[in-house]
């Protein structure tokens, strides 16, 4: 009964929604207000089924990631205007369908379920966190629509199931968790010099426990020593204990894999402690609060694994960067990076199947080689991951002042 | 030698903000004999006054402590009559999955308004550190050992030589021959709730300066350790929470330094079980015989 109730009012929301987009050009940042729009790039207009593509975006735009969801989508809009100012794909403009997931999982499948059966989307975009994104893999496999999140990182369950099959239609555009340990250990090995590295994890979250493992792993195999593991648990404010125990020790890096909230306050109790070794860590890093909570004196000789920098002096880059700034009026970060390559990476894969086949779409998607975007250059690995090189950003008084790029092996 | 002494820095400091919580813990307790789980939350919700009054206000950090001082006492004034007042007969179990309930309501409702974020606070304090040898002590660690003990030795001083201290041990003592002696009961319930909590705030905008970062369920864990430090020194006991809560401070970090600082909870809650079964009265508690 309930869900009878759901259906009914999806489509009494679609149709409203339809109704809405009908002759009018919305502009982007309207479109989160209402629960489905379609998002007509510029110069645009008609509904013509002949003369569009309609691509699905399901994205975190309210709830508690909705600043990640939002950066993606700010990425993709760019990308999809930029191609309509220029005719679109073989004479055809893109048009996206665009619905909230509420950072919610079960919101997320159904979102996908509507995308897929309903507006029968060429190919689904989001979400950008891996758990929502997980969600939504039934539905795209059941559907046989391809599905592609430009952020999703977790190593297990992504574009591999648990058996260790390929999921067919499932895609991303991020290089996953292990491959940012990996690289970090190799930085403190060739950059650094560094011998003997200590670890503090996060120990509430798959990220931390994967990043360290891999770390750990790499470093190792390559004559490095790990002289202490140790451990948190996400909410912790004191790391005083550790951090003397640690400093008692020899060593020439610490790293650790966890995100901003706890990474912030274990420098700044470090530095405040007197320990000046390098500080590694992954993109869970990447965010102004690091700085708010760390202060800028402790923010020096850090380092950490990311999408992108914006010190690239790539052109393609630096347009990007410009082009960005004069449409949002704010320095992109790498989640709006990777939403812009989504966009340009799944209007690449449609030109080249020639066809608004699902079915073809997937196997552009699969062939994909040498794509050229803003988060690197890559080809898709049988896996449906793609290789591609990391960034990593050093920091000095807490803002970024070198990149270097390190390439998978 | 130099690194065990400066781990007891640590453990003190550490031990102090449980101390500051369980003093609250244990005035409640020794009144009402309930555990009031939501005095974590009242702590966070004195961090986020003084966040929001020194923030958007611009306020210096004296006049700030003593808004979140007043507002968690109203606070917890409130709490009291609406949650646990009408339950105050019933079976001690209903007042306890209470306190859970009201607990959680302050955790999610903050949640509603700020976010799940977390915030830096702004800087009031200086946080210059000061070097002894090799030891290393945080002016801001100073100031919350300073504040928790001062704050022990003027509750002990209001509970022992005050004439509501006195109304205070007489409710604690046996509420209705209190009752009899014309002691208002009700007001002087209220009154150890309006301390209690108003000592949380505090504690809020202290651990808020200190550690620079706060959010809606950071009252979690230090409440359920202050709890362990109120057991530990004798629920009731003020001097016993403080004793408690330097005790707990220094295990967890001795456990991190030298043991496994993956079992470091771990450790602090095996001890609590330990406690209850060898001497659930605490170190500093009294051993009351049970009436029947």
């Amino acid at each position: 009964m309930k869900k009878k109730t759901f259906l009914s009012l999806i489509a009494v929301l679609t149709m409203t929604g339809l109704f809405v987009s009908c002759g009018t050009n919305k502009s982007n940042n309207e479109v989160a207000n209402e629960v489905v729009n379609k998002v007509e790039g510029s110069g645009n207009s008609g509904t013509d089924n002949s003369g569009e593509i309609k691509i699905g975006i399901n994205f975190e735009l309210t709830g508690e990631v909705a600043s990640y969801g939002q950066s993606n989508v700010d990425g993709i809009m760019m990308a999809f205007d930029e191609i309509n100012a220029e005719g679109g794909i073989d004479g055809k403009k893109i048009t996206a369908v665009q619905i909230d997931n509420k950072s919610d999982p079960a919101e997320a499948t159904s979102v996908a379920t509507r995308l897929m059966t309903q507006e029968k989307v060429v190919a689904e975009l989001g979400p950008a966190t891996s758990g929502n994104f997980m969600a939504t893999i039934p539905v795209a496999m059941q559907n046989k629509v391809p599905a592609i999140s430009a952020s999703a990182t977790a190593d297990k369950g992504v574009t591999v199931d648990d058996k260790g099959n390929v999921n067919e239609y499932v895609f991303r555009l991020c290089f996953n968790d292990s491959f940012q340990g990996v690289t970090m250990a190799n930085f403190a090995l060739n950059n650094l010099e560094a011998k003997k590295a200590v670890i503090i994890k996060d120990n509430s979250s798959d990220y931390g426990k994967g990043l360290a493992e891999n770390f750990k792993d790499t470093f190792e195999k390559s004559g490095g020593q790990v002289v202490s593991e140790e451990g948190y648990v996400s909410k912790d404010k004191d790391f005083n204990a550790v951090l003397t125990k640690i400093k008692g020790k020899d060593f020439d890096v610490i790293f650790i894999p966890g995100y901003y909230q706890e990474a912030g306050l274990i420098i700044k109790q470090a530095r405040d402690l007197g320990i000046d070794a390098p500080v590694l860590g992954a993109d869970g890093f990447d965010s102004p609060v690091l700085l708010e909570l760390a202060g800028a004196n402790a923010l020096n000789d850090v380092y950490y694994s990311n999408h992108y920098s914006s010190l690239d002096q790539d052109p393609l880059v630096q347009e990007f960067i410009a082009g960005f700034k004069e449409r949002y009026g704010a320095d992109p970060n790498a989640f709006n990076a990777l939403g812009y390559d989504l966009g340009k990476y799944i209007a690449d894969a449609i030109e080249r199947a020639g066809s608004q086949e699902p079915e073809a779409v997937k196997d552009a998607l699969k062939s994909t080689k040498g794509f050229r975007g803003i988060t690197g250059t890559f080809d898709m690995d049988e896996n449906h991951n793609p290789v591609k090189s990391a960034v990593v950003i050093g920091l000095k008084n807490g803002v970024q002042a070198t990149s270097v790029k390190v390439d998978p092996k | 030698m130099n690194q065990f002494l400066q781990q007891l820095v640590n453990g003190i400091s550490l031990g102090s903000i449980y101390a500051l919580v369980a003093l609250g813990y244990t005035m409640v307790y020794g009144i009402i004999k309930l555990i009031n789980f939501a005095h974590g939350d009242v702590y966070m919700v004195g961090a986020y006054v003084g966040f929001a009054v020194t923030t958007y206000a611009g306020i210096g950090f004296i006049p700030a402590l003593i808004i979140s001082m007043l507002s968690c006492a109203l606070l917890g004034i409130v709490i009291e009559k609406v949650a646990y007042k009408p339950l105050r007969n019933s079976a001690r179990i209903a007042i306890l999955i209470t306190a859970i309930g009201v607990s959680l309501l302050l955790e999610y409702v903050m949640m509603y308004f700020v976010g799940a974020e977390v915030r830096s606070y702004p800087k009031l304090l200086d946080d210059s550190v000061l070097k002894f040898g090799n030891i290393i002590i945080n002016i801001q660690q100073i100031y919350i050992v300073f504040t928790a003990i001062a704050l022990m030795l003027l509750l002990q001083f209001v509970v022992k030589n005050t004439k509501i201290g006195k109304a205070m041990r007489a409710v604690s003592a046996d509420r209705d021959a209190a009752q009899l002696m014309g002691i208002r009961v009700d007001s002087t319930i209220s009154f150890t709730f309006a301390i209690g909590s108003a000592l949380a705030g505090a504690g809020g905008v202290l651990v808020g300066i200190y550690y620079n970062s706060i959010d809606p369920l950071m009252g979690m864990m230090p409440g359920l350790k202050a709890f362990v430090a109120a057991v530990f020194g004798g629920i009731g006991s003020i001097p016993g929470a403080m004793i408690g809560g330097l005790s707990i401070g220094i295990l967890e970090t001795l456990v991190s330094g030298y043991g496994n600082s993956m079992y470091r909870d771990a450790a602090v809650f095996a001890f609590l079980i330990i406690i209850l079964i060898l001497k659930p009265s605490g170190i500093l508690g009294k051993n009351t015989k049970e009436k029947v």
